[in-house]
């Protein structure tokens, strides 16, 4: 059961007017290795994978809709007061023929969201070790709409959304290794 | 330039809203914002490390210390839930702005 | 400036190479690949930090120079 709660997980600012902005970050609203297909992926993988590590699962799956919330943030914010001229100049007119100023599920290339971008093997080893690759993409990929931005504000957000993919990638390291150890053996725990 | 903005309510409460400005309820926020991702954490965390005692400890000690903090926020600014995880005055308060992407 | 988890390499440069070269690339090493599993009781941010760190915990932390990603 999922519950709602009015509030971001991180106070997202954004300072300066900069719509061509809104466009890169799509990449992490729509796009191969952003929330959604963080939240899906591994929401999805929780069914069968071993029950020791279903609450990992379930709790990251949960935050990624959280920093889906923030980047939706980040692209209203940067779009809801622009007009057509500058939706154009920015790099949006494609987007704004089809949905106006609406958020939509595409990547920065305007390519819609797809279930290619995630995988579920029912082979614990190798949906971990998808899920470990999907969060090292995504910090690649924050690290790129870091380089591409000078808004010290945006910036901020965008770093925190980094360093919780390398905290994410280390919670899915963990979980292979204890799902490496013999539970006779009690290596871990 | 929008304005914060809540919309007109009839209660009681209302006074109270327009004087607890937009700054207090943003400072607030982050007040309820720097537990509460201490508490996921500390959640995924003890996803991987079940048996840390200490840590289980610190959890719920912060999630005492939160849920009274979000109490006394919510009685100021309007419930963070739905579905019965927080109260409502009149009238129903969660249709309320701002939400979280227009602050 | 990044504690360590910053490295450089030198790409190859052609003289046939079209346009101005760079010569050095920079790539980062994050925390995650040296842990294996979190030991317990490890040093915490004070809460009024953590958030803006993204993390709870110094050791996991990991620095962003814009630019030095590649």
């Amino acid at each position: 059961m999922w519950l709602y709660e009015k509030k971001l997980q991180y106070p997202v600012k954004v300072s300066k007017c900069d719509p061509k902005m809104a466009k890169f970050l799509m990449e992490q609203y729509g796009g191969a290795d952003g929330e959604l297909s963080a939240a899906l992926r591994y929401l999805n993988q929780r069914y069968t994978i071993p029950d020791r590590v279903i609450g990992l699962l379930t709790d990251i799956g949960t935050e990624e809709f959280a920093h889906l919330e923030m980047i939706a943030t980040m692209i209203y914010k940067l779009t809801k007061d622009s007009d057509v001229e500058q939706l154009k100049a920015a790099g949006l007119g494609a987007h704004y023929a089809a949905h106006d100023k609406a958020l939509f599920y595409s990547n920065a290339a305007g390519s819609p969201w797809t279930a290619t971008y995630i995988q579920a093997k029912g082979d614990p080893i190798a949906d971990l070790y998808e899920d470990i690759a999907a969060e090292e993409k995504a910090r690649a990929t924050y690290q790129w709409l870091i380089d591409m931005t000078d808004d010290v504000d945006l910036i901020d957000s965008l770093t925190f959304l980094r360093e919780r993919e390398i905290i994410h990638s280390q919670r899915f390291r963990e979980a292979v290794d204890i799902l490496k150890a013999d539970q006779q053996t009690k290596k871990i725990f | 330039m929008d304005e914060y903005q809540l919309q007109e309510d009839r209660s009681p409460s209302y006074a109270q809203h327009a004087a607890a400005d937009f700054e207090t309820y943003v400072k607030e926020l982050e007040q309820l914002q720097k537990i509460d991702f201490v508490l996921v954490e500390l959640t995924l965390y003890l996803d991987t490390h079940p048996t840390d005692m200490q840590a289980i400890q610190q959890y719920n000690q912060l999630a005492q210390k939160r849920r009274v903090m979000a109490e006394a926020f919510e009685l100021k600014f309007g419930p963070l839930m739905s579905f019965g995880h927080s109260f409502s005055r009149y009238p129903w308060q969660w249709v309320q702005t701002p939400w979280p992407w227009q602050v | 400036m990044n504690n360590g988890q910053l490295r450089e390499w030198y790409p190859f440069i052609s003289p046939c190479d079209p346009c101005p070269p760079i010569r050095v690339k920079t790539y980062v090493v994050p925390p995650n690949q040296y842990i294996v599993y979190q030991p317990m009781g490890l040093q915490q941010f004070p809460i009024d930090e953590a958030l803006f760190r993204g993390t709870l915990w110094p050791a996991l932390f990991s620095p962003y120079q814009p630019g030095t990603g590649n």
